[in-house]
Protein backbone atom coordinates (compact mmCIF):
# COMPACT_ATOMS: atom_id res chain seq x y z
CA UNK A 1 0.00 0.00 0.00
CA UNK A 2 1.24 3.86 -0.84
CA UNK A 3 1.78 5.65 2.29
CA UNK A 4 3.55 8.43 0.96
CA UNK A 5 2.40 11.98 2.40
CA UNK A 6 2.58 15.60 0.97
CA UNK A 7 3.47 17.80 3.83
CA UNK A 8 2.45 21.43 1.39
CA UNK A 9 5.96 20.42 -0.40
CA UNK A 10 7.59 18.22 1.42
CA UNK A 11 6.84 14.47 0.14
CA UNK A 12 7.47 11.64 2.27
CA UNK A 13 7.72 7.90 1.53
CA UNK A 14 5.88 7.51 4.63
CA UNK A 15 4.08 8.91 7.62
CA UNK A 16 6.53 7.90 9.99
CA UNK A 17 9.44 9.79 10.94
CA UNK A 18 11.45 10.19 14.20
CA UNK A 19 11.00 13.39 16.80
CA UNK A 20 13.79 15.20 17.66
CA UNK A 21 15.81 14.77 20.50
CA UNK A 22 15.21 11.26 20.68
CA UNK A 23 16.87 9.90 18.03
CA UNK A 24 20.04 11.83 18.08
CA UNK A 25 21.44 12.92 14.63
CA UNK A 26 20.32 9.34 12.90
CA UNK A 27 23.54 8.02 12.75
CA UNK A 28 22.94 6.52 16.40
CA UNK A 29 20.80 4.44 14.73
CA UNK A 30 22.24 3.26 11.74
CA UNK A 31 23.32 0.28 13.31
CA UNK A 32 19.38 -1.03 14.42
CA UNK A 33 17.76 -0.35 11.11
CA UNK A 34 17.59 1.28 7.73
CA UNK A 35 17.44 4.89 8.00
CA UNK A 36 16.28 5.00 4.27
CA UNK A 37 13.35 3.07 5.26
CA UNK A 38 11.86 6.25 7.27
CA UNK A 39 9.63 9.21 6.44
CA UNK A 40 12.28 11.61 7.39
CA UNK A 41 14.64 11.84 10.03
CA UNK A 42 14.51 14.80 12.62
CA UNK A 43 17.97 15.31 13.97
CA UNK A 44 18.36 16.60 17.98
CA UNK A 45 17.66 20.21 18.15
CA UNK A 46 20.46 22.71 17.20
CA UNK A 47 21.68 26.16 18.22
CA UNK A 48 24.49 28.49 16.71
CA UNK A 49 26.91 27.51 19.15
CA UNK A 50 27.49 24.14 20.61
CA UNK A 51 25.55 23.85 24.04
CA UNK A 52 26.51 21.42 26.89
CA UNK A 53 23.29 21.39 28.23
CA UNK A 54 22.20 21.22 31.87
CA UNK A 55 23.78 19.14 34.82
CA UNK A 56 22.89 15.38 35.59
CA UNK A 57 20.60 13.67 36.69
CA UNK A 58 18.84 15.30 33.60
CA UNK A 59 16.34 12.24 33.09
CA UNK A 60 13.68 10.36 35.18
CA UNK A 61 11.41 7.60 34.67
CA UNK A 62 7.48 8.07 35.63
CA UNK A 63 4.81 6.09 35.34
CA UNK A 64 4.41 4.89 31.43
CA UNK A 65 6.79 7.94 30.70
CA UNK A 66 9.76 9.93 31.59
CA UNK A 67 10.29 13.15 32.33
CA UNK A 68 13.56 15.12 30.79
CA UNK A 69 15.50 18.10 31.41
CA UNK A 70 18.64 17.84 28.57
CA UNK A 71 18.80 21.74 28.05
CA UNK A 72 19.40 20.96 24.13
CA UNK A 73 22.94 20.22 24.78
CA UNK A 74 23.98 19.90 20.78
CA UNK A 75 27.45 19.57 18.69
CA UNK A 76 26.37 23.23 16.97
CA UNK A 77 25.19 23.94 13.66
CA UNK A 78 28.44 24.08 12.57
CA UNK A 79 29.76 20.95 13.56
CA UNK A 80 26.77 19.13 12.41
CA UNK A 81 26.91 20.43 8.95
CA UNK A 82 30.61 18.73 8.88
CA UNK A 83 30.23 15.76 10.91
CA UNK A 84 27.42 14.58 10.71
CA UNK A 85 24.80 15.98 7.72
CA UNK A 86 27.28 14.22 5.18
CA UNK A 87 26.73 10.86 6.64
CA UNK A 88 22.90 10.86 6.63
CA UNK A 89 21.27 9.43 3.44
CA UNK A 90 19.44 12.83 2.75
CA UNK A 91 18.90 12.01 -0.78
CA UNK A 92 16.76 8.82 -0.11
CA UNK A 93 15.04 9.83 2.70
CA UNK A 94 14.32 13.47 3.87
CA UNK A 95 16.47 15.17 6.64
CA UNK A 96 14.41 17.41 8.94
CA UNK A 97 16.62 19.83 10.98
CA UNK A 98 15.61 21.24 14.67
CA UNK A 99 15.79 24.52 15.72
CA UNK A 100 17.18 26.33 18.74
CA UNK A 101 18.25 29.97 19.55
CA UNK A 102 17.69 32.38 22.28
CA UNK A 103 16.06 34.86 20.24
CA UNK A 104 14.68 35.71 16.85
CA UNK A 105 17.33 37.48 15.77
CA UNK A 106 19.49 34.08 16.26
CA UNK A 107 16.17 31.81 15.16
CA UNK A 108 16.77 33.83 11.59
CA UNK A 109 20.47 33.65 11.36
CA UNK A 110 20.49 29.55 12.37
CA UNK A 111 17.58 29.35 9.89
CA UNK A 112 19.22 31.06 7.11
CA UNK A 113 22.49 28.73 7.64
CA UNK A 114 20.13 25.69 7.05
CA UNK A 115 18.18 26.79 4.32
CA UNK A 116 21.72 27.15 2.15
CA UNK A 117 22.25 23.36 2.90
CA UNK A 118 20.74 21.04 -0.07
CA UNK A 119 21.13 18.23 1.97
CA UNK A 120 18.47 19.59 4.64
CA UNK A 121 14.47 19.01 3.22
CA UNK A 122 12.95 21.11 5.89
CA UNK A 123 13.22 22.77 8.98
CA UNK A 124 11.43 22.57 12.46
CA UNK A 125 11.37 25.39 14.82
CA UNK A 126 11.49 24.83 18.73
CA UNK A 127 9.08 27.42 20.09
CA UNK A 128 8.20 24.77 23.17
CA UNK A 129 11.54 23.45 24.61
CA UNK A 130 10.46 23.82 28.86
CA UNK A 131 14.14 23.06 29.66
CA UNK A 132 16.18 26.40 28.88
CA UNK A 133 15.61 29.80 30.53
CA UNK A 134 15.84 31.84 27.06
CA UNK A 135 13.66 31.19 24.21
CA UNK A 136 12.47 27.96 23.72
CA UNK A 137 8.96 27.96 25.25
CA UNK A 138 8.30 31.64 26.03
CA UNK A 139 7.82 32.01 22.07
CA UNK A 140 5.76 29.36 22.09
CA UNK A 141 3.21 30.32 24.63
CA UNK A 142 2.28 34.00 23.51
CA UNK A 143 0.75 33.83 19.81
CA UNK A 144 2.06 37.33 19.09
CA UNK A 145 5.60 36.19 19.86
CA UNK A 146 5.24 32.60 18.18
CA UNK A 147 3.99 34.79 14.97
CA UNK A 148 6.91 36.77 15.40
CA UNK A 149 9.28 34.05 15.31
CA UNK A 150 7.55 32.28 12.48
CA UNK A 151 7.78 35.23 10.26
CA UNK A 152 11.54 36.20 10.88
CA UNK A 153 12.13 32.37 10.12
CA UNK A 154 10.45 32.86 6.99
CA UNK A 155 11.96 36.03 5.72
CA UNK A 156 15.71 34.38 6.57
CA UNK A 157 14.94 31.10 4.87
CA UNK A 158 11.91 31.83 2.09
CA UNK A 159 12.49 28.24 0.08
CA UNK A 160 12.67 25.58 2.33
CA UNK A 161 9.30 24.03 4.26
CA UNK A 162 9.09 25.82 8.09
CA UNK A 163 7.21 23.25 10.32
CA UNK A 164 7.20 25.24 13.93
CA UNK A 165 6.54 22.95 16.80
CA UNK A 166 4.26 24.10 19.27
CA UNK A 167 3.62 23.85 22.85
CA UNK A 168 0.77 22.17 25.31
CA UNK A 169 2.02 23.90 28.05
CA UNK A 170 -0.28 26.86 26.80
CA UNK A 171 -3.86 28.22 27.68
CA UNK A 172 -5.31 27.31 24.24
CA UNK A 173 -3.28 25.70 21.81
CA UNK A 174 -5.46 26.62 18.60
CA UNK A 175 -4.76 30.22 19.11
CA UNK A 176 -1.19 29.87 18.55
CA UNK A 177 -1.48 27.20 16.11
CA UNK A 178 -3.80 29.83 13.93
CA UNK A 179 -0.80 32.30 14.60
CA UNK A 180 1.42 30.40 13.37
CA UNK A 181 0.23 29.60 10.11
CA UNK A 182 -0.78 33.14 9.24
CA UNK A 183 3.27 34.13 10.08
CA UNK A 184 3.78 31.60 7.44
CA UNK A 185 4.33 28.14 8.57
CA UNK A 186 3.87 25.73 6.46
CA UNK A 187 3.47 22.54 8.53
CA UNK A 188 2.62 22.27 12.78
CA UNK A 189 3.80 19.79 14.94
CA UNK A 190 3.01 18.94 17.87
CA UNK A 191 3.34 18.25 20.89
CA UNK A 192 6.82 18.86 22.73
CA UNK A 193 6.68 17.73 26.04
CA UNK A 194 4.81 19.13 29.14
CA UNK A 195 6.10 20.22 32.03
CA UNK A 196 6.33 17.59 34.93
CA UNK A 197 8.46 17.18 37.92
CA UNK A 198 9.06 14.20 40.42
CA UNK A 199 10.63 13.95 44.14
CA UNK A 200 12.17 11.53 46.03
CA UNK A 201 10.33 11.95 49.43
CA UNK A 202 13.95 10.43 51.20
CA UNK A 203 16.19 12.63 49.85
CA UNK A 204 14.04 15.22 49.59
CA UNK A 205 15.42 16.55 46.18
CA UNK A 206 13.81 16.80 42.96
CA UNK A 207 14.74 14.07 41.17
CA UNK A 208 15.92 16.24 38.26
CA UNK A 209 19.31 18.37 38.52
CA UNK A 210 17.01 21.17 36.86
CA UNK A 211 14.12 20.41 39.10
CA UNK A 212 11.50 20.99 36.64
CA UNK A 213 11.67 18.93 33.26
CA UNK A 214 9.37 17.76 30.29
CA UNK A 215 7.01 14.49 30.61
CA UNK A 216 6.92 12.46 27.41
CA UNK A 217 5.88 9.23 26.37
CA UNK A 218 2.93 6.58 26.55
CA UNK A 219 1.41 9.00 29.37
CA UNK A 220 0.71 12.26 27.40
CA UNK A 221 -0.89 10.47 24.62
CA UNK A 222 -4.24 11.31 25.40
CA UNK A 223 -3.14 14.71 25.91
CA UNK A 224 -1.20 15.14 22.37
CA UNK A 225 -4.26 13.31 21.05
CA UNK A 226 -6.97 15.79 22.05
CA UNK A 227 -4.62 18.70 21.22
CA UNK A 228 -3.99 17.54 17.54
CA UNK A 229 -7.12 16.92 16.78
CA UNK A 230 -7.87 20.56 18.19
CA UNK A 231 -5.50 22.25 16.01
CA UNK A 232 -6.18 20.08 13.11
CA UNK A 233 -9.79 21.21 13.32
CA UNK A 234 -8.79 25.15 12.94
CA UNK A 235 -5.49 25.25 10.47
CA UNK A 236 -5.65 24.12 6.66
CA UNK A 237 -1.80 22.86 6.74
CA UNK A 238 -0.22 20.27 7.69
CA UNK A 239 -0.38 18.61 11.11
CA UNK A 240 2.39 16.23 12.23
CA UNK A 241 1.33 14.60 15.94
CA UNK A 242 3.52 13.13 18.16
CA UNK A 243 3.41 12.48 22.17
CA UNK A 244 3.76 8.75 23.59
CA UNK A 245 3.70 7.20 19.94
CA UNK A 246 4.88 3.58 20.47
CA UNK A 247 2.90 1.12 17.71
CA UNK A 248 1.47 1.54 14.19
CA UNK A 249 -1.66 1.76 16.40
CA UNK A 250 -0.82 4.97 18.02
CA UNK A 251 0.14 6.21 14.54
CA UNK A 252 -2.98 5.72 12.76
CA UNK A 253 -4.80 7.11 15.86
CA UNK A 254 -3.40 10.53 15.59
CA UNK A 255 -3.63 10.19 11.67
CA UNK A 256 -7.35 9.30 12.04
CA UNK A 257 -7.71 12.94 14.32
CA UNK A 258 -6.88 14.63 11.45
CA UNK A 259 -2.58 14.50 11.23
CA UNK A 260 -0.91 13.67 8.21
CA UNK A 261 2.40 12.12 9.63
CA UNK A 262 3.66 11.19 13.01
CA UNK A 263 6.71 11.47 14.82
CA UNK A 264 8.46 8.95 17.59
CA UNK A 265 9.88 10.27 20.01
CA UNK A 266 10.43 8.70 23.37
CA UNK A 267 9.81 4.93 22.15
CA UNK A 268 12.83 4.82 20.83
CA UNK A 269 14.74 4.45 24.05
CA UNK A 270 12.26 1.49 24.42
CA UNK A 271 13.68 -0.26 21.51
CA UNK A 272 16.17 1.41 18.85
CA UNK A 273 14.40 -0.99 16.13
CA UNK A 274 11.53 0.07 16.66
CA UNK A 275 11.01 2.80 14.65
CA UNK A 276 12.33 0.65 11.82
CA UNK A 277 9.67 -1.85 12.66
CA UNK A 278 6.63 0.87 12.74
CA UNK A 279 7.32 1.69 9.06
CA UNK A 280 6.52 -1.83 8.32
CA UNK A 281 3.77 -2.85 10.15
CA UNK A 282 1.94 0.39 8.98
CA UNK A 283 0.66 -0.79 5.89
CA UNK A 284 -0.38 -4.41 7.30
CA UNK A 285 -2.52 -2.63 9.86
CA UNK A 286 -4.17 -0.11 7.26
CA UNK A 287 -4.85 -3.59 4.89
CA UNK A 288 -5.86 -5.51 8.35
CA UNK A 289 -8.57 -2.48 8.75
CA UNK A 290 -9.59 -2.40 5.16
CA UNK A 291 -8.25 1.02 4.61
CA UNK A 292 -7.79 1.77 0.87
CA UNK A 293 -5.26 5.08 1.54
CA UNK A 294 -3.67 7.24 3.88
CA UNK A 295 -5.68 9.98 2.72
CA UNK A 296 -9.24 8.39 2.91
CA UNK A 297 -8.07 7.12 6.78
CA UNK A 298 -7.11 10.72 7.61
CA UNK A 299 -9.13 12.75 9.61
CA UNK A 300 -11.71 9.93 9.35
CA UNK A 301 -12.85 10.14 13.14
CA UNK A 302 -16.59 9.90 13.33
CA UNK A 303 -18.15 12.14 16.23
CA UNK A 304 -21.87 12.21 17.11
CA UNK B 1 14.20 -18.52 18.60
CA UNK B 2 17.33 -15.99 17.70
CA UNK B 3 15.70 -13.69 16.01
CA UNK B 4 17.83 -10.82 14.67
CA UNK B 5 16.26 -7.42 13.66
CA UNK B 6 19.15 -6.31 12.41
CA UNK B 7 22.64 -6.99 11.25
CA UNK B 8 25.25 -4.19 10.75
CA UNK B 9 28.01 -3.37 13.23
CA UNK B 10 25.34 -3.67 16.83
CA UNK B 11 22.59 -6.11 17.22
CA UNK B 12 19.19 -5.48 18.40
CA UNK B 13 18.09 -9.52 19.87
CA UNK B 14 15.72 -10.50 20.93
CA UNK B 15 16.35 -13.74 22.89
CA UNK B 16 15.14 -16.21 25.27
CA UNK B 17 15.51 -16.16 29.19
CA UNK B 18 17.02 -19.57 29.69
CA UNK B 19 16.98 -19.31 33.52
CA UNK B 20 17.42 -17.75 36.86
CA UNK B 21 19.85 -18.73 39.63
CA UNK B 22 19.50 -16.22 43.27
CA UNK B 23 22.80 -16.05 44.37
CA UNK B 24 22.13 -17.17 48.20
CA UNK B 25 19.80 -13.53 48.99
CA UNK B 26 16.38 -12.95 47.00
CA UNK B 27 18.15 -9.55 45.68
CA UNK B 28 20.88 -10.93 44.02
CA UNK B 29 19.86 -12.92 40.41
CA UNK B 30 21.84 -13.76 37.44
CA UNK B 31 20.04 -13.93 34.49
CA UNK B 32 21.29 -16.39 31.84
CA UNK B 33 20.46 -15.55 28.34
CA UNK B 34 20.28 -17.07 24.86
CA UNK B 35 23.94 -15.80 23.67
CA UNK B 36 24.10 -13.42 21.08
CA UNK B 37 26.06 -14.58 17.97
CA UNK B 38 28.74 -11.43 18.64
CA UNK B 39 32.15 -10.81 20.91
CA UNK B 40 32.66 -8.52 23.50
CA UNK B 41 35.24 -6.71 25.47
CA UNK B 42 34.71 -6.85 29.37
CA UNK B 43 33.86 -3.61 30.47
CA UNK B 44 31.06 -3.52 27.55
CA UNK B 45 27.23 -3.34 28.10
CA UNK B 46 23.84 -4.42 26.86
CA UNK B 47 20.24 -3.21 27.13
CA UNK B 48 17.47 -4.89 28.73
CA UNK B 49 14.27 -4.39 28.42
CA UNK B 50 11.38 -8.02 28.54
CA UNK B 51 8.66 -7.80 25.61
CA UNK B 52 6.35 -7.94 28.67
CA UNK B 53 6.98 -4.44 29.79
CA UNK B 54 5.13 -3.20 26.59
CA UNK B 55 4.56 0.44 27.82
CA UNK B 56 5.69 0.37 31.27
CA UNK B 57 8.77 0.72 32.69
CA UNK B 58 9.24 2.70 30.16
CA UNK B 59 13.23 2.54 29.45
CA UNK B 60 15.49 -0.30 29.08
CA UNK B 61 18.12 -1.44 31.62
CA UNK B 62 21.64 -1.10 31.14
CA UNK B 63 23.68 -4.19 32.39
CA UNK B 64 27.61 -4.69 32.44
CA UNK B 65 28.14 -8.09 30.47
CA UNK B 66 28.84 -10.40 32.79
CA UNK B 67 30.27 -13.69 31.14
CA UNK B 68 29.52 -14.96 27.98
CA UNK B 69 30.14 -18.56 27.03
CA UNK B 70 28.96 -20.76 23.80
CA UNK B 71 25.54 -21.70 26.02
CA UNK B 72 24.57 -18.47 27.52
CA UNK B 73 25.35 -14.69 28.06
CA UNK B 74 25.00 -13.81 32.04
CA UNK B 75 24.38 -11.08 33.54
CA UNK B 76 24.84 -10.13 37.30
CA UNK B 77 21.50 -8.12 38.72
CA UNK B 78 21.06 -6.39 42.12
CA UNK B 79 17.73 -5.44 43.09
CA UNK B 80 17.66 -2.08 43.35
CA UNK B 81 14.35 -0.42 41.93
CA UNK B 82 11.30 -1.23 39.85
CA UNK B 83 12.95 -2.74 36.83
CA UNK B 84 15.39 -4.90 38.70
CA UNK B 85 12.56 -5.96 40.45
CA UNK B 86 10.83 -6.97 37.30
CA UNK B 87 13.14 -8.66 35.64
CA UNK B 88 14.33 -10.55 39.05
CA UNK B 89 11.14 -12.20 38.72
CA UNK B 90 10.88 -12.88 35.15
CA UNK B 91 9.95 -16.24 33.55
CA UNK B 92 12.30 -18.69 31.95
CA UNK B 93 11.48 -18.59 28.35
CA UNK B 94 9.94 -15.07 28.41
CA UNK B 95 11.37 -13.05 25.64
CA UNK B 96 13.70 -10.26 26.40
CA UNK B 97 15.14 -7.28 23.98
CA UNK B 98 18.47 -7.08 24.30
CA UNK B 99 21.37 -4.58 22.18
CA UNK B 100 24.80 -4.85 22.34
CA UNK B 101 27.79 -4.89 23.22
CA UNK B 102 27.37 -1.09 23.75
CA UNK B 103 30.22 1.53 24.70
CA UNK B 104 33.72 1.29 24.84
CA UNK B 105 35.29 -1.59 27.01
CA UNK B 106 38.46 -2.10 29.13
CA UNK B 107 41.89 -1.79 26.76
CA UNK B 108 43.44 -4.53 27.67
CA UNK B 109 46.72 -6.21 26.78
CA UNK B 110 47.54 -9.44 27.76
CA UNK B 111 51.05 -9.27 28.89
CA UNK B 112 50.33 -6.33 31.60
CA UNK B 113 49.83 -6.99 34.79
CA UNK B 114 45.85 -5.62 36.24
CA UNK B 115 45.15 -4.63 39.75
CA UNK B 116 41.39 -4.85 39.48
CA UNK B 117 39.22 -2.88 42.14
CA UNK B 118 35.54 -3.62 42.79
CA UNK B 119 32.86 -2.11 44.85
CA UNK B 120 30.20 -4.36 45.59
CA UNK B 121 28.23 -5.09 41.96
CA UNK B 122 30.76 -3.26 39.93
CA UNK B 123 32.23 -6.84 39.98
CA UNK B 124 30.49 -7.34 37.40
CA UNK B 125 32.31 -6.76 34.13
CA UNK B 126 35.40 -8.67 35.96
CA UNK B 127 33.81 -12.07 36.27
CA UNK B 128 34.14 -12.68 32.13
CA UNK B 129 37.99 -10.52 32.21
CA UNK B 130 38.94 -12.98 35.06
CA UNK B 131 37.82 -16.26 33.77
CA UNK B 132 38.95 -16.15 30.37
CA UNK B 133 42.25 -14.09 31.04
CA UNK B 134 44.76 -16.91 29.92
CA UNK B 135 47.24 -15.94 32.33
CA UNK B 136 45.24 -14.83 35.99
CA UNK B 137 48.10 -14.75 37.50
CA UNK B 138 48.64 -11.23 36.42
CA UNK B 139 45.54 -10.26 37.66
CA UNK B 140 44.76 -9.04 41.67
CA UNK B 141 41.47 -8.51 43.25
CA UNK B 142 40.47 -6.36 45.76
CA UNK B 143 36.54 -6.79 46.48
CA UNK B 144 34.65 -4.11 48.72
CA UNK B 145 31.25 -5.76 49.74
CA UNK B 146 28.40 -4.47 51.55
CA UNK B 147 26.24 -7.64 51.73
CA UNK B 148 27.39 -10.99 52.29
CA UNK B 149 30.14 -12.24 50.36
CA UNK B 150 28.49 -14.93 49.07
CA UNK B 151 25.68 -12.74 47.05
CA UNK B 152 28.67 -11.86 44.36
CA UNK B 153 30.24 -14.06 42.16
CA UNK B 154 33.90 -13.65 43.64
CA UNK B 155 34.28 -17.51 44.99
CA UNK B 156 34.38 -18.60 41.21
CA UNK B 157 37.12 -16.25 39.86
CA UNK B 158 40.35 -18.25 39.57
CA UNK B 159 42.69 -19.29 42.28
CA UNK B 160 45.75 -18.26 40.54
CA UNK B 161 44.43 -15.08 40.96
CA UNK B 162 46.02 -12.86 44.38
CA UNK B 163 42.09 -12.24 45.56
CA UNK B 164 41.07 -9.95 48.87
CA UNK B 165 37.37 -9.42 50.01
CA UNK B 166 36.47 -6.89 52.12
CA UNK B 167 32.76 -6.57 54.07
CA UNK B 168 31.60 -2.95 54.65
CA UNK B 169 29.32 -2.29 57.01
CA UNK B 170 29.30 1.32 58.70
CA UNK B 171 30.95 4.32 58.07
CA UNK B 172 34.47 2.66 60.12
CA UNK B 173 34.45 -0.19 57.94
CA UNK B 174 33.94 2.02 54.90
CA UNK B 175 37.16 4.74 56.10
CA UNK B 176 39.27 1.43 56.34
CA UNK B 177 38.47 -0.11 52.66
CA UNK B 178 39.59 3.60 51.47
CA UNK B 179 42.71 3.21 53.61
CA UNK B 180 43.37 -0.01 51.52
CA UNK B 181 42.57 1.24 48.57
CA UNK B 182 45.10 4.04 48.94
CA UNK B 183 47.48 2.17 50.00
CA UNK B 184 47.20 -0.82 47.16
CA UNK B 185 46.99 1.62 44.96
CA UNK B 186 50.26 3.66 45.83
CA UNK B 187 52.05 0.33 46.39
CA UNK B 188 50.77 -1.25 42.84
CA UNK B 189 50.65 2.33 40.64
CA UNK B 190 53.24 1.88 37.94
CA UNK B 191 53.46 -1.89 37.88
CA UNK B 192 50.89 -2.21 35.24
CA UNK B 193 47.30 -0.66 35.24
CA UNK B 194 44.31 -0.40 37.64
CA UNK B 195 40.84 -1.42 36.50
CA UNK B 196 37.72 -0.04 38.19
CA UNK B 197 33.99 -0.13 38.62
CA UNK B 198 31.78 0.22 41.61
CA UNK B 199 29.44 2.87 42.78
CA UNK B 200 29.91 6.43 42.32
CA UNK B 201 31.47 7.22 46.17
CA UNK B 202 34.07 4.08 45.45
CA UNK B 203 35.09 5.74 41.82
CA UNK B 204 35.58 9.01 43.77
CA UNK B 205 38.01 7.45 46.28
CA UNK B 206 39.84 5.46 43.26
CA UNK B 207 39.77 8.10 40.86
CA UNK B 208 41.39 10.32 43.83
CA UNK B 209 44.50 7.80 44.91
CA UNK B 210 44.94 7.25 41.09
CA UNK B 211 45.79 10.74 40.48
CA UNK B 212 47.19 11.14 43.28
CA UNK B 213 49.83 8.54 42.64
CA UNK B 214 49.68 9.46 38.78
CA UNK B 215 49.34 5.47 38.36
CA UNK B 216 47.05 4.45 35.01
CA UNK B 217 43.72 3.63 35.27
CA UNK B 218 40.60 2.97 33.77
CA UNK B 219 37.68 3.47 35.19
CA UNK B 220 34.07 2.45 34.59
CA UNK B 221 30.89 4.50 35.60
CA UNK B 222 27.28 3.76 36.06
CA UNK B 223 24.94 6.32 34.98
CA UNK B 224 21.12 6.47 34.41
CA UNK B 225 20.48 5.62 30.97
CA UNK B 226 17.35 5.81 28.61
CA UNK B 227 18.40 4.29 25.38
CA UNK B 228 22.37 2.92 25.42
CA UNK B 229 23.25 4.05 22.01
CA UNK B 230 24.21 8.25 22.30
CA UNK B 231 20.14 9.69 21.63
CA UNK B 232 18.97 10.50 25.33
CA UNK B 233 21.88 12.58 26.76
CA UNK B 234 20.69 11.16 29.92
CA UNK B 235 23.53 9.51 30.76
CA UNK B 236 26.73 12.52 30.73
CA UNK B 237 29.50 12.44 33.05
CA UNK B 238 32.20 15.40 32.64
CA UNK B 239 35.45 15.16 31.18
CA UNK B 240 38.83 17.20 31.12
CA UNK B 241 38.56 17.77 27.42
CA UNK B 242 35.52 17.38 26.00
CA UNK B 243 33.02 18.98 29.11
CA UNK B 244 29.84 16.75 29.58
CA UNK B 245 29.66 13.45 27.34
CA UNK B 246 27.81 10.60 26.97
CA UNK B 247 28.93 7.74 29.04
CA UNK B 248 26.87 5.01 26.81
CA UNK B 249 29.38 5.47 24.08
CA UNK B 250 32.67 7.55 25.08
CA UNK B 251 32.33 5.57 28.19
CA UNK B 252 31.53 3.23 30.34
CA UNK B 253 35.16 2.87 30.41
CA UNK B 254 37.17 6.06 30.90
CA UNK B 255 41.07 6.82 31.60
CA UNK B 256 41.20 8.27 34.98
CA UNK B 257 42.51 11.12 34.06
CA UNK B 258 40.14 12.17 31.84
CA UNK B 259 36.88 12.12 34.42
CA UNK B 260 35.96 14.85 36.49
CA UNK B 261 34.10 13.10 39.14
Amino acid sequence: MNTSVDLGGLRLKNPIMSASGTFGYGLEFAPYGDLQKLGAIVVKGLSLQPRSGNPPPRITETPCGMLNAIGLQNVGVEKFLREKLPFLPADKTPVIANLYAQGAGEFAELAAILGDEPKVSALEINISCPNVRCGGVQFGQDPEAAAFVTRQVRRACPDKPLIIKLSPNVMDIRVIARSVQEAGADIISLINTLGGMAVDIHSRKPRLANTVGGLSGPAVKPVALKMVYEVCGVVDIPVIGLGGICSARDALEFIMVGAHAVQIGTANFMRPDLIFDLVDELPVLLAELGVESLEKFRGSLETA
Amino acid sequence: MHNTCQTKSRFCDRVRLLGLDFAGHPDFVHLYLEPPSWDYTPGQFVMLRPEIWVQDPIWPRPFSICEKTPEYMRIFVQVVGRGTSLLSSAVPDSEINMWGPLGRGFRLSLDKRYLILAGGMGIAPFVGLCKEHPYPGKLSLIFGHRMDRSCYPFDELPGEMQRQSMRQTNQEDMEHFGRVLQEQIARFAFKGEILACGPMPFLQVVHKHVLETGAPAQLSVETRMACGVGACLGCVVETRSQGLVQSCVQGPVFDAGELVL
